[in-house]
């Protein structure tokens, strides 16, 4: 009945448009020209690759690059921007929302950073494996149909460049290879910043074509076949610009292995990865050099400077006292002694670095809060603590008012295991005589060797504005 | 709209966030610029692309190539049919090993080495070649069991379906 109203069958659209625009002449006449491969479609064999596929990994790092690039931008700022000390430090408008870093919860800083490293190297298997299954498109002839496509393909740099710039970057740092010649936290913040601008127009542009894909493609689609079932996915573009192989090899593979494989392998990754945050787990990090054990003492922990590189001595403790500055008496002199004779607080709490690995500790000593009241400064807006460390990049550290103020913040004069064994006094390479502790603080920031803090009223806190280029 | 996507090729959003991106990476080259190494780090940066792109990937891709070939090469030499595939039995443990090679390669190639003893105070003990090898094995072993256990499986169903 209806089909007498109906418009005369229209001819079977094709799944795909070709999208060639200005100046047509150009690219149709490139497309024209023979290419050698690996510019022929023929190249590409694998009967695996297609837009469900590559939208299946494309899913996977939707979810998780989000996570790393934010943990990573809150990192920048647990490093106290306000004061300068944030790294880079004059970033202008190129930096995330101003939240002042909180000291609750304790294991907050090892839960993000954790989570920006962790998570960055379990996704390495999904990255190279969604390059693998795009490789075609790098190749693709004519190289360009549109100005479209001219732009998109550059705007690929600074995705693909990004990923794996931020990738070998923070691979070779936390293994503490820093051939690479130029400031490590410099480079890994634009590199985000480029690699943030791609993803979200790679996003913004590919969001459409994944959510069809993976529509099209169930998972009792593709994910049922087994090897000898697997079929290539249905052309999805003219031969040369297809994720599709035009001429496929046998499957030696089906869709299920390869996505299990890579499963597997970000398993892997992960396995021999967590044993530098978790302490039952540490042997199985066994190829990497931080986050380890050195024995079962409360002193074998990961250090991350030893004193031999701080130029401190053995000596250090001879005739120590430190200098408590800011007060309107004048500077205080508290020697081990004096330090030792005034309230203990013990708390445990995780120390959690930079480059992703955490322990927790019991550390026992006397509260900061204490130590501004002694120097005569009970409320202040930030204290600045210096190291017996004469050079290197932190040597002195500035804390914000919570940060002195925290109950569980101490100026630490003993460790121990976070079991309640035996405590013992800091060894020298973990900042004997006294170091900082204080809670969800990033590691380099509790610093070691402590000489002197000088606790500042809001007049001289030293808290830039908010843009951070103090 | 339609004459835009004619000339273009694509809608305005997709000529918007290109461009946004664009904004965004200048302004992040640009305030990169005055820091020391800039240009070093331009260089790692493009040379990460060419050392995925165009090294790594055509050596894997390479390396895979006997693989398929020797299995093309089986079914043609013999027309014993294969019960159990061998070839991702191979595949898959070589992946993890260079996988794993790849991501703690400066810890395994001794890269870092120095900067481990002078800032860690770890003295260069640990033989982290041999600790990958035995990775690599464990990851072997792994396949080879499971080959082991599909071929087994592979018999005893020969064998019931034969009876």
């Amino acid at each position: 009945m209806t089909s007498t109203t109906e418009p005369p069958a229209t001819p079977q659209r094709t799944p795909y448009e070709p999208a060639y625009g200005f100046p047509r002449a150009l690219w149709r006449g490139l497309a024209r020209v023979p290419v050698p491969p690996p510019f022929s479609p023929r190249t590409w064999r694998s009967p695996l690759r297609g837009r469900w596929l590559t939208s299946v990994f494309g899913l996977v790092l939707l979810v998780g690059l989000p996570v790393v690039i934010v943990t990573g931008f809150l990192s920048w700022l647990a490093y106290g921007p306000q004061f300068g000390q944030a790294i880079p430090a004059d970033v202008g408008y190129l930096r995330p929302p101003p939240l002042a870093w909180p000291t609750s919860p304790a294991w907050l800083y090892r839960l993000t950073q954790g989570l920006h490293v962790g998570l960055g190297l379990v996704l390495v298997p999904v990255i190279l494996a969604k390059l693998w299954s795009v490789v075609p498109k790098l190749f693709a002839w004519p190289p360009v149909r549109s100005i479209a496509q001219l732009l998109e393909r550059v705007s690929l740099l600074a995705l693909v460049g990004g990923i794996l710039f931020e990738l070998v970057t923070g691979i070779m740092n936390i293994q503490y290879d820093y051939s690479f010649g130029f400031d490590f936290y410099t480079a890994h913040y634009w590199g985000a910043w480029v690699f943030v601008g791609g993803f979200v127009a790679h996003v913004v542009i590919k969001l459409p074509t994944m959510v069809r894909s993976l529509r099209r493609g169930g998972p009792g689609r593709w994910l049922h076949d087994g090897v000898e079932e697997t079929e290539p996915e249905p052309a999805d573009d003219e031969p040369g610009h297809s994720l599709v192989a035009t001429s496929p090899s046998p499957p030696t593979m089906s869709r299920r292995t390869l996505l299990g494989a890579v499963a597997g392998g970000s398993a892997l990754v992960g396995l021999l990865t967590i044993g530098t945050t978790v302490d039952a787990l540490r042997p199985l990090a066994l190829l990497s050099p931080r986050g380890r054990s050195y024995g079962t003492g409360p002193n074998d922990f990961q250090v991350n400077r030893t004193a031999f590189a701080a130029g401190i001595g053995p000596g250090v403790g001879d005739g120590w006292a430190l200098v408590l500055r800011g007060g309107p008496a004048g500077g205080v002199r508290l020697d081990r002694a004096a330090l030792a004779a005034m309230p203990q607080h013990t708390a445990t709490l995780p120390i959690a670095c930079v480059e992703g690995w955490s322990e927790t500790r019991t550390w026992s000593g006397v509260r900061l809060r204490d130590l501004a009241a002694r120097a005569g400064v009970p409320a202040p807006a930030a204290a600045v603590v210096a190291s017996l460390e004469r050079a290197g990049p932190f040597a002195r550290a500035t804390l914000q008012a919570d940060q002195v103020l925290d109950p569980d913040s101490l100026l630490a004069l003993r460790v121990g295991d976070d079991g309640g064994g035996p405590m013992a006094d800091l060894s020298l390479d973990h900042g004997f005589p006294a170091r900082v502790i204080v809670p969800a603080l990033p590691g380099v920031h509790n610093t070691k060797w402590v000489g002197a803090i000088d606790f500042r009223d809001a007049q001289r806190s030293g808290a830039g504005p908010v843009r951070g280029g103090a | 709209m339609a004459w835009f996507r004619r000339f273009y090729g694509e809608s305005p959003l997709h000529l918007l966030a290109l461009i946004a991106c664009f904004a965004l990476a200048g302004a992040a080259l640009l305030a990169l610029s005055p820091s020391p190494g800039a240009v070093t780090i331009a260089i790692w940066f493009v040379a990460a692309v060419i050392g995925h792109d165009l090294v790594l990937y055509p050596l894997y891709a390479l390396a895979d190539r006997p693989l398929v070939l020797a299995r093309r090469a089986r079914r043609r030499v013999s027309s014993r049919p294969v019960t159990v595939a061998a070839t991702n039995h191979v595949r898959l443990p070589v992946l993890g090993s260079l996988l794993v090679g790849l991501v703690w390669f400066p810890t395994i190639s001794g890269g870092g080495a120095e900067v481990l003893a002078f800032a860690a105070g770890l003295p260069p003990t640990i033989d982290y070649v041999m600790r990958w090898l035995l990775v690599t094995a464990v990851l072997f072993l792994a396949s080879a069991v499971v080959y082991a256990v599909r071929l087994g499986r592979a018999a005893v169903r020969e064998r019931t379906s034969g009876l």
